[in-house]
């Protein structure tokens, strides 16, 4: 659905997008996550068809995105950063003038529906200018639906929406993924682990990182970091802890709780339940600290110009 | 095509919630009202002697005109202009249109705006003609309305164009002001000064001549229309390299 084979970008001088490839295909849902001005929304804007790249090839539904824009604008829905609605029009108005724009057949029905999918069919005759923001981001969204596009492209959908709003805009983009191909952008990494098959992870023009969620927790991981938790007094717990053979790192965290970390794949966790349960101590909790995509995040982009050792199609 | 009428709808369904247009149209219609009305008034005071000469619409025209060049750079500042501020270009440049038909739809949508105005104008010569015995000249009237059409076209193609470079509708208004003075007032100047080949280009480039010399008069000439519409043309490709510029940079 989606391919893109050296993509580069130049502004003037500066040069925004470094040769980047990815593809995507239809069922998928790919987060696109990097800090501002990585170039996310660059590769977005190329891919719409709204400005050529400066070199290398982007097909998207089948098309290339600069020999025949309009018939991948015609396949692609788009909901850009700053949402693009006309404050003087209604919702249902500015869907039809949108639906007529893409020669949808019954345009007014078709505005009318798509509006029901984003939960705003009670609201299709106030005008937007009245909107809340998520009732705007909401409008923006059924706009890139409208046609029912094989691939949609969100540019930060969920931004400056509360926590409510947050979760019914994530649910949707789940429900929509199911059949088509969902390239949306975030740097809010909790929301790429939620929603996405896959993650790409950019940061100065260039993609320092893709692969799953998961395995991008545990390829950074390496090792799996635990917290113990004692009734009562915790001294000498961390002894007894390190006795055993495979912790590592022990540190005592407060009073009654320690950390060690053990190596992927070598889960000595039982053995450690154990041991401290011999020593006498009540043992209240034992978990897994995985490492959250905020720490993997900044680890693939911190070290990206000194060590790309992580990094997947760099 | 369909998108250029889409466009175009939209457009001018747009000025009739907007207070410049409501400004403008009671501006120019007022005017208008107020020049028409002294103009019989005079007509009637002399009528008596049997020598007046008989009222024609010409200065009806003469101060739509006049009002036109002040007015359309109002007209179109916005057109582009305020949709790359508001980021709905970005809307209309991702979904499948060409970037001529942006162009000549919003163009044409201001047209629509300018006609509306015109037909309101038509009371005129049609209460003129009830005063004036055996009635007006037809034909002045029907080739003046042409010829204020094709200005105002090109008024507001060149506006339009205008607009499609810059993102801040005041930057827009004046340039496109500045440069309906310098065609319609400044350039025809050095053709009465100089002479020769070099007067002669300056007489073709102002845009008044071409009107008052043949339109207003009940002349159709071919090149004159050929002109007008170059400007329209020279308007609405200009506006479409802008818009294709700005996906470039």
């Amino acid at each position: 659905m989606i391919q893109v084979e050296g993509l580069t970008k130049d502004y003037g001088t500066r040069r925004a997008l470094h040769s980047i490839s990815f593809d995507a295909n239809q069922g998928e849902i790919v987060g696109f996550l990097g800090p501002n001005g990585a170039g996310k929304t660059t590769t977005m804007r190329i891919l719409t068809g709204y400005m050529p790249p400066t070199e290398g090839t982007a097909i998207v539904a089948g098309y290339d995105v600069l020999e025949e824009s309009l018939e991948v604008r015609k396949r692609v829905g788009y909901l850009p950063e700053t949402v693009p609605l006309y404050n003087d029009m209604t919702a249902l108005d500015y869907l039809k003038f949108m639906a007529d724009l893409r020669r949808l057949p019954n345009p007014k029905e078709r505005a009318y529906e798509t509006l029901e999918m984003v939960n705003l069919s009670d609201r299709a005759n106030s005008y937007i200018g009245t909107f809340s923001k998520g009732m705007r981001q909401r409008v923006g969204l059924a706009q890139a639906l409208l046609h029912r596009p094989e691939v949609l492209i969100l540019d930060e959908p969920t931004i400056g929406l509360d926590p409510t709003q947050v979760v019914e805009i994530r649910s949707l983009i789940r429900e929509i993924g199911k059949d088509r191909t969902v390239l949306f952008s975030t740097h809010i990494l909790s929301e790429a682990q939620q929603i996405c098959d896959r993650v790409l992870i950019i940061n100065k023009g260039q993609i320092v990182a893709e692969d799953t969620p998961e395995n991008l927790q545990s390829r950074v991981l390496g090792a799996e970091r635990v917290i113990l938790r004692v009734r009562g007094d915790a001294d000498g717990l961390a002894d007894t802890v390190k006795k055993v053979k495979g912790t590592r790192n022990v540190t005592a965290k407060s009073d009654e709780s320690i950390e060690f970390e053990f190596s992927a794949g070598q889960d000595v966790r039982p053995q450690v339940a154990k041991a401290v349960v011999q020593a006498g101590y009540e043992l209240l909790e034992m978990r897994t600290l995985g490492l959250s995509l905020e720490e993997i995040f900044l680890e693939l982009t911190q070290n990206n110009t000194s060590n790309k050792g992580h990094g997947g199609k760099s | 095509m369909r998108n250029i009428w889409i466009i175009a709808k939209r457009e001018y369904d747009h000025y009739f919630i907007s207070p410049i247009a409501y400004v403008v149209a009671f501006v120019i219609l007022l005017t208008l009202g107020i020049i028409f009305a002294i103009n019989l008034f005079y007509y009637m005071q002399n009528s008596f002697g049997g020598f007046s000469a008989a009222p024609d619409v010409s200065p009806i025209f003469g101060a739509f005109l006049f009002l036109l060049v002040l007015s359309t750079p109002a007209l179109t500042m916005r057109l582009i202009a305020d949709e790359a501020r508001m980021g709905t270009l970005e809307l209309l440049l991702t979904a499948p249109v060409r970037d001529f038909e942006l162009v000549a739809g919003k163009w044409l949508g201001a047209m629509f705006y300018v006609l509306t105005l015109l037909v309101v104008t038509l009371i005129y010569p049609i209460i003129l003609n009830q005063f004036v015995s055996p009635g007006i000249d037809q034909r002045v009237v029907m080739t003046s309305y042409l010829g204020v059409i094709l200005v105002a076209a090109s008024f507001l193609a060149l506006g339009t164009g205008i607009s499609a470079m810059f993102t801040n509708q005041i930057a827009s208004f004046f340039t496109t002001l500045a440069l309906f003075v310098f065609l319609w007032w400044l350039v025809g100047f050095p053709a009465n000064v100089i002479t020769g080949s070099g007067a002669e280009l300056f007489r073709y480039l102002d845009m008044q001549s071409h009107y008052y010399d043949t339109f207003s008069r009940g002349i159709l000439e071919l090149k004159d229309i050929l002109y007008y519409l170059s400007l329209i043309a020279l308007g609405l490709f200009s506006g479409t390299v802008a818009v294709e510029m700005r996906r470039w940079r």
